[in-house]
This record gives C-alpha cells, structure tokens and sequence, in this order.
C-alpha cells in the first residue's frame, strides 16, 4: 500500500444469490486523479461504488476508503467522501438555496460558513438570481451541477460520481466536466463512473469493466496504443466484442 | 442537535409546501367529526312497521295506535292475510309487522294472556335489536294499562319490582358522547401512521434517501427529525379535534387535559413507530397504503372504537392485549367521560409505554443505512 493511494481494493466481490455482481476487482486510485470507472449498463458499477460509499456491504474483499475499512468504518468514510448518484439526489419541493443550506446542515458546517459557501456555491453556478426557484423548476443539466456542488459542499478528499451526466447533451455535459476539473484541481480525488466514451477521454486512468470483472486498466491513452485503436469507444467496442466471443 | 434542527427545518418547509398537507391537516378533522358521528349513527328513527291485524278488535286497534304515536314507529301497511304482510317486509316496504292472531283481545279477557307475533328483517342486526328492545318496551307499558284498567288498580303484577335505570358518564345515553372520542383516535392513528410513512417512502422513491444515507447523519438524528414534525401535528391535530368536539357536539370533558395529552404523545410515538417501521418493508406510496391500511382497519375494528370489546367473542377480546388503540380509547373516553386521572390509568399509561419502546425499537431496528 502506497501512501498516495486513497482507494484500494483487493478482490472486492459482491455476490446476490449465484449471481456475482463484482467479480474480485483489484485497482488503486492515486490521491487527487480523475478515476473513470467505466463498463455497459448492468457491468456492475454502481454496486461497486455504492460499496466504496459504504451503502452496501461486500461479500469479501479488502477494502479501504481515504484509510478506513468498508467494514465496520463507514461513519468515517462517509465523512470524506461526497457521493452523486445516477438517481436525483436533490429535494424537488425544496429551492436551489434551501437545498444548498439542507446538505450543507447535515455535513455539520457552522452558520457562518454555511452562509458563505451558499453565496459562494450560487456565485459560481451563476445562480443567484434563481435561489428561490424550486428544484423541480430548473432544467436537468443545472440540477446535474448544483447536485456536483452540492455533493463537495463539506470538501471531502474524495468525490463518487455514479453516472452524474446521463439524459443531457454533449455540451451541458461539457460544462459537468468544467466543475470536475476545477475539484480535481483543488485537490478532491474523482472517481467516476460513465457509459459515454467521450467522458473516459477526460479521465487521468479508466478501468473498464464486463460482467463483474475489470478487463482493463491504464490510461486512456495507453489503452488506445495498447489496441491501436483512435477513440476509447473502438477501445470499449474491442474489449466488449472481445468478452463475448 | 444542529443536524436535528436542520432536519426539522426541510420537513417543515417541504410539509407546508405541500399543498395537500394544509387541507388534510385541517379539513380531515372537521370532515370525519361532522360525517362520521352525524352519519354513522346507531340511534333509530323511523321504524316503518306493518300490521296483520286478524282479530280487529278494539285491543289491538289502540295498541296498533299507541305504536304509532311513538316518535320510533311508523305505521306503513295494514295487511289482510299474512302472506301480503310478509310480501311487504321482502320488499322493505315495512321493518317489522305486527301479527294479531284471531280472538287476541277474547282470550286476553278470558285467559288473562293473549299471544303475538312480531316479524323483524334483521339484515341490520343491531337494527332488529333495539327495535325488538323497544317494542318490548311498549307492550310491557301497555300490558300493564290493561291490566291497570281490567282490575281497576294500580297494584298489577308487574309493578312490584320497578326498574329504574341511571346511566353514569353519558346519563342521556348520546350517542355522539361515544363516538367522538372513538374519530379522534382514527385521526390521531391516521396522522400519526400514514403522514410519517408516507413522508419516509416518499424519500425512498425519489432516491435522495440514498444521498442521506451516504452523509454521516446518525440513524437516530434522522429518525427524531422524520418523526418529531408529525408528532406536533399529531398533537395539534388532536387539540384541534377536540375544540370541534366541545363547540359542536359539546362533548364532557372531565377529566384533566394534561392527562390526555400525556396519553396521547406515548400513543403517538406507538403509531408514528408503526409508520416507520412499515416503510422499512416498503418500497413504495402504494405499497405503504395498502398495508397500513389492512393493518388500520383491523386494530380499528378490534379496538372497540365503534363496537363494545365487552361483546366480542374471548378471542377478540385477548387479541385487543395486543391493540394500541384499544387502550388509547379506553384512556381516552376515561379521561374525557369520567375524568380519570393518571393514577388511575396505570394500566393503559405502562402498556403503551411498552408498545412504543417497542415499536421504535424495532423500526429503529429495521431501518438500515446500509444493505
């Protein structure tokens, strides 16, 4: 175990029934790169993710979080992470603000500095005109970036991201990537999981994953030499392709 | 405490924003008083009875009349031969029918005893009972004029003994005395149950319960802060209730207020315990009405809320051992009725005490941050 390694797992398996949703995966994410954490729907990301996150418990394995054990230290974990799932996460009947002062209350931030994050938070989404308006009012790819804001408002050392871009266009999703990067410059590690081939490309390293197994891990540059192909979508394709033959 | 309050501060904002909220909060109180206890009535009025009168005497003619002039009974038919009396009983055209046999009012004067048939339809069971009780009433009372009139006394045989009955707690018998406080407990068990599940599924459903889950709140901040808000509406609720009950129905209410409430929070934390506890095992809105709700109506029908527990079968009666709402109600009509003071509620107090220890326990239990 390297210092700068704030993610590993040893053979992180995850088993419903005879069914194995995560088949022994073993990978690092370095302190402070944007992990990709690729595979088709039904790959077995999300499990894997919400394993990290400490929502569900794995069947067996060697886990650690920001140095604390997936086992009986999620309270700590939980602490140093945010988490942005596939699934809204924002409360609909509540405003951009109140929703901003909600997350910010529970993580346990004082008054002041909630007071200050919240001018900050609008500030920078441009949204202080529309901090009243309620969340079910605002268009997807704002709720996308709000819920992004939302989920480092406590600066945690790591952020999971669980398919944070789905239903918007390519450029909404570029604006998604904007904030991404500015986290990852300010020091929060990213691990992030996507289906879109063009978002891999902005990842540090991905790992792409087929029925419950990591197939692949390297960056995405290294991938595509390694199978001489252009894009990481030809790299999926092989890989994918490769799987079922 | 800060997370709690935080907490409390979105339940409120989201209930109060919700604008189905306001009118179950306020109308469903006013609602269930006015129709239930107006509607839901026991008490019996215009009972339309038929006479097969085959001795036409002049016996029978002044019973038959002093039957009508009863607010209860009204005379609908008078029929020749049976068969077109019970002709209209099948049709409901009558309740009940009067059968005077032939020679009614010649063997009343010779025998000193006449016989008579009385036919009730008694699909509505406690219908046909107190019809029966109060026919039975009538006839005593005009069986001893007769007697009063035949002999010329007043001594007749079934004046010895006199019965003269006091009703304690509820002396003019109203019926509304016994009902409202049975409709407060449904309204209680309704905020308390149903808001609180459906407020925790609800999160379940649009998945921001994950997102709770994933931050480091304490299950028991979560908890208190899901569960306080429909606590205090609950008990608003109920105090709201019970102003409509002394305006409108001017309901006794004896006992001490203080008692009542301390009553009703221990229930409270029973049914909001419940609430949560059904939406560990549920996934959906739908799924929660569904289950709450046949778990509802049976402690309801059980609880003697509408029917006396003294009347049900030994099963039924051991079963409400088990009924939160059997000994809220009883408390509750102690309190109001016969103001019954803590002391003597002991009973009731400690076995809901246990009811929402575990209760809550148990939901508590249930409800896992993680799986």
């Amino acid at each position: 175990m390297t210092a700068e390694n704030i993610i590993e797992v040893e053979n992180l398996t995850k088993i419903y029934g005879q069914f194995y949703a995560n088949d022994h995966l073993n990978f690092s994410v370095k302190k402070g790169e944007i992990f990709g954490f690729l595979g088709a729907n039904g790959a077995g990301k999300t499990t894997a993710i919400r394993i990290l996150c400490g929502l569900s418990k794995p069947s067996g394995g060697k886990i650690t979080v920001a140095g604390f054990n997936v086992y009986n230290q999620t309270e700590q974990i939980k602490r140093n992470i945010g988490y942005m799932s596939q699934k809204f996460s924002l409360y609909d009947d509540l405003t951009v603000k109140e929703n901003i002062e909600f997350y910010g209350g529970i993580y346990g931030l004082n008054n002041k500095t909630l007071r200050q994050k919240t001018s900050d938070l609008l500030q920078k989404l441009d949204l202080t005109d529309k901090q009243n308006f309620l969340i079910k009012d605002i268009p997807l790819g704002w709720k996308q970036r709000l819920a992004f804001s939302i989920a480092i408002i406590h600066d945690p050392q790591i952020v999971f991201l669980d398919e944070p871009t789905g239903g918007v266009d390519p450029i909404t999703r570029r604006h998604f990537w904007d904030l991404i990067y500015e986290a990852a410059f300010s020091g929060i590690t990213i691990f992030v999981t996507t289906h879109y081939m063009d978002e891999a490309e902005y990842c540090d390293r991905v790992s792409i994953m087929v029925d419950g197994k990591i197939i692949a891990l390297d960056s995405p540059d290294n991938l595509k030499n390694t199978y001489q192909v252009d894009t990481m979508n030809e790299v999926f394709l092989k890989l994918a392709r490769q799987k079922i033959n | 405490m800060r997370v709690i309050l935080h907490l409390l501060k979105k339940e409120f904002r989201q209930i109060f924003r919700n604008r189905i909220m306001i009118p179950i909060i306020f109308v469903m109180p006013i609602m269930q008083m006015l129709v239930l206890v107006y509607a839901a009535t026991f008490e019996m009025k215009n009972i339309d009875f038929g006479v097969m009168d085959a001795d036409k005497s002049i016996t029978t003619n002044e019973f038959v009349q002093k039957l009508s002039a009863s607010p209860f009974f009204n005379l609908k038919a008078t029929s020749n031969n049976l068969d077109e009396a019970n002709e209209n009983l099948l049709n409901d055209k009558v309740d009940l029918i009067l059968v005077f046999p032939e020679n009614f009012e010649k063997n009343l004067v010779r025998d000193n005893k006449a016989e008579m048939q009385i036919l009730i339809n008694a699909i509505n069971g406690t219908v046909a009972g107190i019809s029966q009780a109060y026919l039975g009433e009538i006839i005593a009372e005009y069986n001893k004029q007769i007697i009063a009139e035949f002999y010329k006394t007043n001594v007749g045989v079934g004046q010895n003994i006199r019965i003269q009955a006091q009703f304690w707690y509820n002396p003019e018998l109203n019926y509304k005395v016994y009902m409202v406080p049975g409709i407060l407990v449904v309204l209680v068990t309704v905020i308390g149950m149903f808001l609180s599940g459906l407020n925790l599924v609800r999160e379940k459903e649009m998945g921001t319960i994950e997102q709770i889950n994933v931050t480091p709140i304490r299950k028991y901040q979560f908890i208190v802060g899901k569960l306080l808000p429909f606590l205090f509406i609950g008990l608003f609720d109920l105090a709201f209730g019970l102003v409509i009950a002394k305006i409108i129905f001017d309901i006794p209410m004896v006992g001490s207020m203080l008692t009542l409430f301390i009553m009703a929070f221990v229930f409270l934390l029973v049914v909001l315990g419940a609430g949560l506890l059904v939406s560990t095992f549920t996934e959906t809105q739908q799924q929660l009405m569904f289950v709450g709700y046949f778990v509802m109506i049976i402690f309801i029908l059980m609880s003697g809320i509408f029917t006396p527990v003294e009347s049900m079968p030994i099963w039924a009666q051991k079963f409400n051992l088990i009924n939160p709402m059997y000994y809220f109600i009883a408390a509750l009509r102690m309190i109001l009725l016969k103001g019954s003071t803590l002391a003597d509620l002991q009973y009731y107090f400690y076995s809901l005490l246990v009811f929402a220890i575990v209760m809550i326990w148990l939901a508590v239990w249930k409800y896992k941050k993680v799986n």
